[in-house]
Formats: C-alpha cells, sequence, structure tokens
C-alpha cells in the first residue's frame, strides 16, 4: 500500500518529530519506497510457523531481590536541561496519558 | 451539572437529574474493575533501587529505573513470585510462558516513553474472588454474595510523580511547567482486571466496594503489599456502562480513573450511574472517555476522550527473555499460600460461635488479626470481640487511628480482660488501665501498679466506707431497711465513689444489705 | 622491535609482560600517531588522552609491583561511541544527546578497564549505529584508510578505520546487521559478531535490542580472539546475556586449521549484484579453503533473501520505541523551551533538530511496522521470517560445520554515493543480516583486494550459536595461508595515507 505525504506527516506526529515541510516532502517518497520493498516480507509462506522475539531461546532471567546503591541526585540531575527544587523541570504537560 | 464542569467549558446540557433508585429502576448498570498495586518487593522491578514510599526526590533512581540510555532491566523474582501468589489467590490459571510488552507512548514521567508491561500475554488469567456485601442480606436472611471474574493479573513498571507548578490550582491545566521526581518510576505494580461484572442491579456500587475490600484484605494476607491507598499503593479505576432494561445492549462504557478510596469507590459508580442515566434519558449518546473522581463533591468529570483510540504499538519487550514459570515452582508458591480471608472467616466464625452479621462487624473495624491474637493469648471470644469493638474501637476512632495502630497489643487487651476474669479489676478500672497503656505508661500489670488500680474487696476496708454511706444516706437506709432492695444501687455508688471505683461492686451491695436487712 | 604502533595486541602484550616496551610508551605511540593521521581519517570524536596515560602508567606499576598482567594488559583500544564511559562523553554519533556524560560504565567498558586494556577515546559512528558509511554521523563522516575518498563502512566505521590506520591496534563496535563485519570488510580488517547475548549490552545504547552485539575488530584473527575472550561472558545486568562458557576462541584461532571441517558456500549470496572482483576473491577463498583440506558443499539458504525486508522492518520497529526516550526531558539537548512550547511540542522540536535523517527514516518506519492495523502484516510477518532464517541456519548446521559468503556485496563505495539513497545503502549489509536476526556468531575476515579497485575484500564465516571457535578456526587458517602467499601483511598495501 503506498503512502501518502500525510501518512508520513501523521506518522512524524506518533513519532514526536516536528519535520518541516520540505523535510516532509524529501522523506515522504523514501519511506513509500521503503515500505514497498520490506513489504516483500509479505510473499513468504509463514501459515503457521511461530513468529521469533528472541534468537537465543532463554526464560526464567531473575535478580535477586536486593537493593543496591543508588545514584545520587547531584549526579542525575547534572545532566538535565533544567532542574528545580530536586527535580527534572519539564515544560508545562499538556494532556494526561 | 457535571457534565457542565468538564474541561474546556464543555457544552451545557439541558439534561434533567435523575435520583439514583429511579435510575437502577429502568437501567441495569455493568460494572468492571481495574486495580493497581504497588508490590511490597524490597527492590523496584527491574532494579534494585529500594522500592520504599517517598525519599527526597531523586534518590531512589538508578540508570535502569531512569531510563539511562544503554541500561537494561532485569526482573526481580520476588516481583514475579508475588503476582503468581496474587494470581493464585484469586483462583487464576498461571501463564506456562509469556512475556513482557512495550506500551509506547510519550509522557514525561515515564524515563523511557513506553512502559514495560504485560498485553496479550499476562501472567495470570481466568480466575474469581467472592465478595461478601455486608449490609444487604439476601432473601434467606444470609448475607449476599457476588462472585466477581478475573479477567487477568499483570506485572508492569510505576511511573515517576510529575508536580504541577504555576497557575491557580497546582492542577495540570493552566500550570506554567512541571516537576519530575523518578523515585516511584519502576516499581512493581500489578494490575488486576476484572470481567465485566453484570447482574448486580443497584447493589452495583456496593459491590464495586466489597470487591476493592476483599481485594484489600486478600493482598494484605498475601503479604504481597501494605495495601494503603491513601499512599496510593492501591489505586482503582472504574468502568461503568449502563442498559435500558430488557433492551438487551449496553450503552458506551466510561473510565473513571484515580479512584483512591474504598467509600470514593462506591460514591464514584454511584456517581456515574447517575450521570450516564441522565445522558440516556436526554436522549444522548455516553462517550468513551476517562472520567476524573473528585472526592470533595463526589461526582466525576471529563477526562481525555478516547474518541481515537490511542495505539500503543504493543510488541514483545526484546531486553527480557520470557518467563515460564516451571510448574514445580508454581505449586510450591501454591503451598506456601496463607489461608485466604474468607475461608479463615468462615472457619473463625465457627469457633467463635458467633453470628455471620457479628463477623461482617469485626472485619468492616479491621479486628479480625486482633481479636484472634487476643483470643490465642487467653481470652474469651466473647470479651476479645468486646474490648476491641467497644472501648478500643472508640478510642481509635476518637484519634483517627486504625484499630493496628493503637500502641496496645492483643496480649495486653488479653492480660486485661484476665484481670476483670479474675475479679483484680473491674470494667471501669480496666478502661483506666487502657488508657494508661494507650498512654505509654507500660504493660497492663505495670499500668496497675503505678497507678494502685486494684479492686477492693477487703471487707475491713469496705466496711468502713459501706458505714459512711449508710450515714450519709439516712433517707436511703430507711427505704432498704423497708424493703426496697432496689436502693441498694444508690449507696452502691456512693461506695464506689468514695473508693475511686476501685471496691469490688458486688461484695459492698453483700456488705450493705447485711447492715441493713435481716437476710 | 617494529614501530609500536604497527605492532599486534599480541605482540605488544607480550612486550609489556615481558618489559620490552612500557604500557606509556605504547600509548603514547598511539596517541602520536593518531594526532598525525586522524585529520585524515577521522575516526576519533573524542580522545581521552590523559585518562589513556593514566590507565597505562596502572599497568606499567602493576607490572613494577610484579602482578600477573592480563592477554590484553598495556593495549590501546578504540572503542564505538554507543558504549558509556564515566570519564568521556558519549554520543552515539547524535546531536540529541548533546555533551551528556554517562554516570555509569559499561560492562564491557568496565571490563576493559580491569584488564588493563587501555581506552584511547571514542570512535566516530553512524547515528545511533544506524548505517553503513559512518555518513550518518552528525559529526561528518570517516574516511577509509585505503581511500580516503572512500567510505570506512558502518555503523561501526571509526574503530573499522582506526584499527585499519593503525590508530590502535583493537577496536570494538557493535553489529546489528552488519555493522563490525561490514566496515572490517571494507577496510581491511578482522571484524567479528559473537554470539548474541555471549557479550554484555549493558551501557550500548540501544539501537535494536534483539540485534545488538558487541564485537572486537582487529588486525589479526588472534588479536580478535584475545579481544574476545577479555569482552565477552555472562553478565547478571543484561537479561539476554548467555550464563554459559566463553566458546574458547584464542584456542581456535591459534589452532588455525580447517582439516576434516566441513564448510557451506551460501549460493543466495553469490549472484547478481555483486561486484566481480569480490566474487573472484570469494572463489578463490573457497578454492583455498579445500586445498586446506576442508570439504565445501553448497547449502542453499532460501529464505536468507528475506532477512533484508524482515531487517528493515524489525531493526526500526525496536528503534522507534529505543529511542523515544531521547525526549529533552531528563538529559541531552532541549530545542524550544521558551516558554510558549509544552512538553510534547518541546520533545518533537528536540527530535526533530537532534536526530538526523536516517535516524527519522527508522523512526517512522517502525512507528509504522508496530501501528495497530499493519502489525501483522509487517512486524508480525517479519518475526516469522526471523523464524524461518533461525531454521534454515538449522538445517545448514546440520551438514556443514560453518557457511561462508562474501561479507559484503560490493567493495567501499564512495562518500556521498548513497548518502540519500537508503535503499542503495541498506544492500551494503545483504549478506550479513541473517546471522543479526538469528543471532548466530560470524566473523567477517580479508581475502584479498577486489582487482577492479585495489580495495579489501571480506571472506564471511558463520558459526552456529555459542560455536564462536569454528569462524576464529577457518578465519585464521585463511589469514595465515594468504599471509604466507603474500609474504606481507595485506594492511601495507593500504595506500590512502598521505
Amino acid at each position: 500500500m503506498p503512502i501518502a505525504r500525510d501518512d508520513v506527516a501523521h506518522l512524524a506526529r506518533l513519532s514526536r518529530l516536528a519535520l518541516a515541510e520540505d523535510e516532509l516532502d524529501h522523506l515522504a517518497p523514501q519511506l513509500d519506497e521503503i515500505i514497498a520493498a520490506v513489504a516483500r516480507v509479505q510473499e513468504v509462506a509463514a501459515e503457521g510457523i511461530p513468529p521469533t522475539s528472541h534468537a537465543v531461546p532463554l526464560v526464567n532471567v531473575f535478580r535477586e531481590d536486593t537493593v543496591v546503591p543508588c545514584l545520587d541526585a547531584e549526579t542525575v540531575l547534572s545532566q538535565a536541561p533544567a532542574v528545580e527544587q530536586q527535580r527534572f523541570r519539564v515544560p508545562r504537560i499538556l494532556a494526561e496519558d | 451539572m457535571p457534565d457542565s464542569v468538564g474541561r474546556g467549558g464543555g457544552v451545557r446540557t439541558s439534561r434533567a437529574l435523575v435520583g439514583y433508585d429511579e435510575a437502577v429502576s429502568r437501567y441495569d448498570p455493568l460494572i468492571g474493575l481495574e486495580t493497581h498495586v504497588e508490590l511490597g518487593t524490597r527492590t523496584k522491578l527491574f532494579c534494585g533501587c529500594p522500592a520504599t514510599f517517598g525519599g527526597e526526590p531523586n534518590t531512589h533512581v538508578c540508570p535502569v529505573c531512569l531510563g539511562l540510555p544503554g541500561s537494561l532491566p532485569v526482573p526481580s523474582r520476588a516481583a514475579i513470585e508475588y503476582t503468581i501468589r496474587i494470581g493464585l489467590a484469586l483462583n487464576c490459571s498461571i501463564a506456562e510462558w509469556c512475556r513482557f510488552a512495550r506500551k509506547n507512548y510519550f509522557y514525561p514521567d515515564m524515563p523511557k516513553n513506553f512502559q514495560i508491561s504485560q498485553y496479550d500475554e499476562p501472567l495470570c488469567t481466568d480466575g474469581w474472588l467472592e465478595v461478601t456485601l455486608g449490609d444487604e442480606a439476601g432473601p434467606d436472611g444470609a448475607p449476599r454474595t457476588f462472585r466477581v471474574g478475573i479477567e487477568r493479573v499483570h506485572l508492569e513498571e510505576d511511573t515517576g510523580k510529575s508536580q504541577h507548578m504555576g497557575g491557580a490550582t497546582g492542577r495540570i491545566h493552566g500550570a506554567d511547567y512541571s516537576l519530575v521526581d523518578y523515585n516511584r518510576a519502576g516499581i512493581a505494580l500489578v494490575e488486576i482486571v476484572t470481567k465485566p461484572v453484570e447482574g448486580t442491579g443497584p447493589l452495583a456500587p456496593d459491590v464495586a466496594h466489597a470487591y476493592v475490600k476483599e481485594l484489600r484484605d486478600l493482598l494484605r494476607s498475601l503479604g504481597v503489599s501494605d495495601v494503603r491507598m491513601e499512599e496510593g499503593s492501591l489505586r482503582c479505576d472504574v468502568n461503568t456502562s449502563l442498559s435500558p432494561r430488557g433492551s438487551g445492549r449496553w450503552g458506551t462504557r466510561t473510565e473513571t480513573k484515580n479512584v483512591n478510596s474504598l467509600r470514593s469507590v462506591q460514591r464514584a459508580v454511584h456517581s456515574e450511574i447517575e450521570r450516564q442515566a441522565a445522558v440516556h434519558d436526554a436522549g444522548e449518546r455516553v462517550i468513551q472517555e476517562t472520567r476524573h473522581f473528585h472526592e470533595d463533591s463526589g461526582i466525576t468529570t471529563s477526562g481525555r476522550s478516547k474518541e481515537e483510540a490511542q495505539d500503543y504499538r504493543y510488541f514483545p519487550e526484546p531486553d527480557l527473555v520470557p518467563l515460564a514459570p516451571p510448574r514445580d515452582w508454581v505449586e510450591q508458591i501454591r503451598a506456601s499460600l496463607p489461608e485466604l480471608p474468607a475461608a479463615r472467616g468462615a472457619r473463625l466464625q465457627e469457633a467463635w460461635g458467633i453470628t455471620a452479621a457479628e463477623m461482617t462487624i469485626i472485619g468492616n473495624a479491621g479486628a479480625l488479626d486482633l481479636i484472634e491474637q487476643t483470643i490465642a493469648a487467653g481470652a474469651s471470644p466473647a470479651d476479645a470481640s468486646k474490648w476491641w469493638l467497644n472501648e478500643l474501637a472508640r478510642r481509635a476512632n476518637d484519634t483517627g487511628a486504625e484499630l493496628a495502630d493503637l500502641p496496645i497489643t492483643p496480649a495486653d487487651v488479653a492480660a486485661i480482660a484476665a484481670l476483670v476474669g479474675s475479679g483484680a479489676l473491674n470494667d471501669r478500672l480496666a478502661r483506666q488501665v487502657i488508657e494508661g497503656v494507650l498512654a505509654g505508661e507500660g504493660t497492663p500489670d505495670e499500668v496497675v501498679a503505678a497507678r494502685g488500680l486494684a479492686v477492693v474487696s477487703d471487707d475491713a476496708a469496705l466496711n468502713a466506707a459501706v458505714d459512711e454511706a449508710i450515714a450519709a444516706n439516712p433517707d436511703v437506709a430507711g427505704k432498704i431497711r423497708g424493703g426496697k432492695v432496689a436502693a441498694a444501687a444508690t449507696l452502691v455508688g456512693a461506695v464506689m465513689k468514695a473508693t475511686r471505683g476501685q471496691a469490688d461492686a458486688s461484695r459492698v451491695r453483700e456488705l450493705i444489705l447485711a447492715r441493713l436487712t435481716d437476710s | 622491535m617494529a614501530e609500536l604502533f604497527r605492532m599486534s595486541a599480541a605482540e605488544i602484550a607480550a612486550a609489556v609482560r615481558d618489559g620490552e616496551a612500557s604500557a606509556a610508551e605504547v600509548t603514547d605511540a598511539h596517541l602520536a600517531r593518531i594526532e598525525q593521521v586522524d585529520p585524515q581519517v577521522r575516526a576519533f570524536l573524542h580522545v581521552a588522552a590523559d585518562q589513556a596515560r593514566e590507565a597505562a602508567r596502572a599497568v606499567d606499576r602493576r607490572r613494577a609491583a610484579g602482578e600477573e598482567l592480563g592477554p590484553l594488559a598495556g593495549v590501546p583500544l578504540a572503542l564505538k561511541d554507543v558504549f558509556t564511559t564515566k570519564d568521556m562523553p558519549t554520543t552515539c554519533g547524535s546531536a540529541i544527546l548533546g555533551d551528556w556524560l554517562p554516570p555509569y560504565d559499561a560492562t564491557i567498558t568496565r571490563r576493559l578497564r580491569e584488564a588493563g586494556v587501555v581506552i584511547l577515546g571514542k570512535t566516530n559512528m553512524d547515528e545511533f549505529a544506524m548505517g553503513s558509511s559512518t555518513e550518518n554521523s552528525a559529526f561528518g563522516p570517516s574516511h577509509n584508510p585505503w581511500d580516503l575518498g572512500r567510505v570506512p563502512g558502518g555503523s561501526s566505521g571509526g574503530s573499522s578505520a582506526a584499527v585499519a590506520a593503525h590508530e590502535a591496534p583493537l577496536g570494538i563496535g557493535t553489529d546489528t546487521g552488519g555493522s563490525i563485519r561490514q566496515p572490517g570488510a571494507v577496510c581491511g580488517v578482522v571484524g567479528v559478531k559473537p554470539t548474541y547475548g555471549g557479550n554484555s549490552r549493558y551501557g550500548v545504547v540501544a539501537f535494536a535490542s534483539s540485534l545488538d552485539t558487541p564485537g572486537p575488530l582487529a588486525r589479526t584473527v588472534l588479536d580478535a580472539a584475545l579481544l574476545h575472550e577479555v569482552m565477552s561472558g555472562h553478565d547478571p545486568c543484561d537479561a539476554t546475556s548467555i550464563d554459559a562458557p566463553v566458546p574458547p576462541v584464542v584456542a581456535a584461532a591459534r589452532q588455525a586449521d580447517v582439516g576434516g571441517m566441513t564448510i557451506g558456500v551460501v549460493p543466495e549470496f553469490t549472484g547478481e549484484g555483486f561486484q566481480p572482483g569480490v566474487l573472484a576473491r570469494f572463489g578463490e577463498a573457497v578454492e583455498l579453503l579445500e586445498s586446506l583440506g576442508a570439504k565445501v558443499t553448497e547449502v542453499s539458504c532460501p529464505h536468507f533473501s528475506y532477512a533484508l525486508p524482515a531487517y528493515y522492518l524489525i531493526a526500526p520497529s525496536e528503534c522507534s520505541s529505543n529511542l523515544a526516550r531521547f525526549d529533552a526531558m531528563r538529559y541531552g539537548i532541549r530545542v524550544g523551551d521558551d516558554g510558549t512550547h509544552s512538553a510534547e511540542e518541546v520533545m518533537a522540536l528536540t527530535r526533530a533538530q537532534g536526530f538526523g535523517a536516517e535516524v527519522k527514516r527508522r523512526i517512522m518506519l517502525g512507528t509504522y511496522a508496530l501501528s495497530s492495523g499493519y502489525y501483522d502484516a509487517y512486524y508480525g510477518k517479519a518475526q516469522q521470517v526471523r523464524t524461518l532464517i533461525i531454521r534454515d541456519f538449522e538445517a545448514a548446521f546440520d551438514r556443514v560445520d560453518v557457511l561462508i559468503s562474501p561479507t559484503t556485496p560490493t567493495t567501499a563505495f564512495p562518500l556521498g554515493e548513497r548518502v540519500d539513497d537508503p535503499m542503495a545503502m541498506y544492500l551494503a549489509d545483504l549478506c550479513t543480516i541473517p546471522s543479526d536476526l538469528a543471532g548466530n556468531a560470524a566473523l567477517s575476515v580479508p581475502c584479498g583486494l577486489s582487482p577492479e579497485d585495489g580495495l579489501p575484500v571480506g571472506l564471511q564465516i558463520m558459526a552456529p550459536v555459542l560455536a564462536d571457535d569454528r569462524m576464529y578456526r577457518v578465519g585464521a587458517a585463511v589469514e595465515a595461508a594468504l599471509d604466507a602467499r603474500r609474504g606481507y601483511p595485506l594492511l601495507n598495501d593500504a595506500k590512502g595515507l598521505a
């Protein structure tokens, strides 16, 4: 299925990418071409074939419930763009969830 | 009114208010509950940071729970085990093989902008919990019970906490900016989802309340969480929809978020039934949306509309390998389950020889453990119940404390009951002993000694007080001599007052009658 | 003794151990070499001269104190800038991280330090390891020491170029679709993708979690094996790390003998679209292996031709989620926080400015493939193809000990040639992707120069999961035979540096 410029604009919004118009113009046909190419997987006869999410089949890897030292707040916050009251300061949040 | 307070100055409607009784006379409610419980594991779900409540901001964090680039999650065995415990206690099947999944959405309090959760492969599925409505008797006079189906129990990580700054209200809307603390991020959270609960009729709010209460008690008895709703370690979302009676079709459901006390669960369902009935009556359509419950007004207001369902783009978490709990482990966990509240309630009710209604009162007071332990320490069931449900419940109520938080132990209460039983104390003195123990004056014996509290039954000491009372009340004495034995109570009271309550009242009465009558 | 910077890691380690050279001298020689050639190669994003010298002095002190030194103590190394380092910035070749200084070391970083390996600095890479040329680096491309007008491959092109230019005897890269083997092949060095789970990913900034595999780059197979053993092994901080002994790769590299082995040629990777010179050298390598006593047979892997499309669904899907955390809230740059924009807008503005075009393409592609309406047709189908590729490998390894193919369809291509043609760029990983999807081990060893352009050609050797040692045996045998035939190391023919 071809991907229109509007679809790419929608994908950009979902991906939290504020793309400029000329960037959209440039990326849209490329994505269309890539998606057409990767759609080749649909040619494969795969009925009844289980999907693989993890190539090496491990199960049940756990950690014991033991407290280990945390980072100190100063180190953590030293990398933040903005800090206030020992918290990360972020711009106003529009929607809940 | 409710809808007019929605965000963005939503359109005011001229719906007629519908009272609850009227609403449930024409509509059948359908409810469902999603409950999030913070597990009481020592560490967070995927890292070794402490999972304790609070703490200085951003001090319980590490590269993993901060989602720093390059960090990787490793699940805690204890969290998996706790989840299986919950699943087994809720009569669920435990998955033989399942995976964590990523739930993708952007939000500043979520460090990775995805939440590690479970999607179509939950750890526990298809169980039930039987709940008892304390106040509502069925046709046969026994308390009514409902079996609430459990759809799934799964494990996920909690988010950080945002504090909204500036603006008028400190709430998210109108705030200038927000401050985020990630101490809570990554704490293990179990989500318990019920199947839709049908057939409750007007009892829907009570069933919702009883379910959350029963679940809370169950979780507490399993030792998997401290379940403190006020600290947010148990949080409820309530789904509600209505069906016009006999129509056979269900209206759109709403999801009421952040219902964070037992009473609020009841009120939220109650309020949402009324609101939806008014919407239906006005010929309008209930909108699929998230609603927020307000503790102060008891109503719900519109949150985010779910018209355009959010696509979380779930996919199997590649950083975590699948879970395949070995069957012998599951059976070992099953064998280690404590006696569950319902079974225990039935057993104790029989052992103590009390009625279901009395048992419900004990349960509602949160006194079951305390009474059981008091009995184990030697008190009779009647005495143990009496002290906890009357004097101690009153004092807890006065101070706003939970019974269990009072600084008195079941052993103390049993000791006090024993002192009363032996005649060393009477009820009035016993209350003084309780007061002393609660005030931190020591054990009951120490309080008795320090305060010099003891029933005086020594005749020589009492005779003097009796003589004084007769001398001071010649009229009353005359009446008794004239055969009005009941009047002796007045003299007993006088003696008790004179001895500051320490006299053995029954002995005092005997001495008075011996003086004034021939018997 | 040869110039210190031309020595192999094994030789340097022996010299340091025997007191013939101090670790400090070795480090200084490499820092001087970097100063001399890196302005042309641009392999490094950050040279940590002070920390490197201090690490070297610590090794010398340990030796002076009579402590036993590990097999790579005092050997300099070029670390791809995707591994977190407490004392150096970590950029992942991206602008979005700004001057982020990680508060923790990657497990592999820590193991290197503990082994006395001297980390010279952090090397250039395609942004977040997405690319085959290093041209997707926000800091400009690295250059191939064979021809400065050509790419060094990618995404670990900085490390492969550094090793090929003798700026470091060892490099570390990460391989998600071929990002160690392909740059190794086009720079004429050895590049190894170990078994997935054999090397810790803790502290490796994720591109595609189910594929990302750290591994060594070196000028000799033995050096790669020595580094392999130092960096590998179970890590409790990585749930996908395999709790099993590291395969005996050093012993295998020393054995360097293919007598009695059965080797399968994958016919799907020898036909159309391959540069004739690449196929010619590959054909000679097959004859060489037969002459060394291996039995060579053809083994078809029919689903390998679907590996590329499956990969370009799975890797972008995982990347769209992994890279969501770069949102300007906790670290890195922040754009548009002027009081007029919401958090949501600041995230989108920052990501639009901070990410390059390829990363944006892949994030959007992954977002598309995971969307509920398309999941089954794209992501789900790709995961099924992944199963079929694993089965192809299993069937093949029932018949042969290892599989071989050219590592890349072409030699190093000119800078700029494919930079805005994503599909052409993606073809560079055609032969390397199947092993990433299946998680098995694979190694690229130089097998000569392509006659058309005089540029190196890589021979890829693929081994089953946790049988990494087999490919070292084969690679070392090929290397030894070709070096003997030539009479000197292949890299002596690299004439790109002025």
